[in-house]
């Protein structure tokens, strides 16, 4: 691509990755969550693959495929967590410790210390989000030689 | 017409200006370009009719991602469309 397209993908990469950290990081307070985050987030990874062709992140696959099994063992290990209750049961709400501050009463600005594993199940589907989307758009990038175009 | 009212018409015609010209511009380039601007108006009218959270997933997926699999796949094969 033109060094137009070069130079504002090098702006403009660490701004969307984040901001679907912060997607990802209110998902328990505001619009967004996991899911959404990690597409934003790919989408960063997907405007630097066709700024820069696929060459520079070749290597990076064995990163996102490692990234991706995380994000889902994570996801059911903290299932797992609660399994003294049920399966899934979010034991860290209102423990006081991570994430287990009690919610405040009435109309709030939003306190990110609480929700108990919702946010830490966020985090897993973001991160599973973000390295499948990116490592399907990574091979279909490389799929059938690359031309840096 | 209230302002919500007139930016709701305004963002759905321009989906549906944007995805006719979609299907009729032969240069496949612009028409992956049209895509994505469809999908960014539509992400507008979700989050103009309360639903933020689709605005977000539309913006992401229908307007970026889909956008940089078609701009991938043009690269790999041919910019004109043949009769």
């Amino acid at each position: 691509m033109t060094v137009v397209v070069r130079t504002i993908a090098r702006l403009l990469f660490p701004v969307a990755l984040a901001f679907g950290g912060y997607v990802i990081m209110h998902g328990h307070l505001t619009p967004g969550g996991g899911f959404q985050g990690g597409a934003v987030a790919a989408s960063a990874l997907a405007m630097v693959l066709v700024a820069f062709g696929p060459s520079r992140l070749k290597d990076k696959k064995g990163l996102l495929s490692a990234l991706e099994s995380l994000g889902g063992t994570a996801f059911v290990v903290l299932g797992f967590l609660g399994l003294g209750v049920t399966f899934f049961a979010n034991v860290l709400a209102g423990s006081h410790g991570l994430f287990g501050r009690p919610v405040p009463y009435g109309p709030n600005p939003g306190d990110l210390n609480t929700a108990g594993t919702l946010p830490l199940m966020n985090w897993a589907v973001g991160f599973k989000v973000l390295a499948g989307l990116g490592a399907v758009v990574l091979l279909f990038a490389l799929f059938g030689g690359e031309d840096d175009r | 017409m209230t302002l919500w009212a007139s930016l709701l018409t305004m963002s759905l015609v321009m989906t549906v200006v944007a995805g006719f010209l979609a299907v009729v511009l032969r240069d496949l380039l612009a028409a992956a370009l049209a895509l994505g601007a469809q999908g960014l108006f539509l992400s507008l009218a979700f989050y103009l009719l309360q639903a933020p959270d689709v605005a977000i997933a539309q913006a992401g997926i229908g307007a970026a991602l889909t956008t940089a699999i078609f701009l991938l796949a043009i690269r790999k094969t041919r910019r004109k469309e043949e009769e």
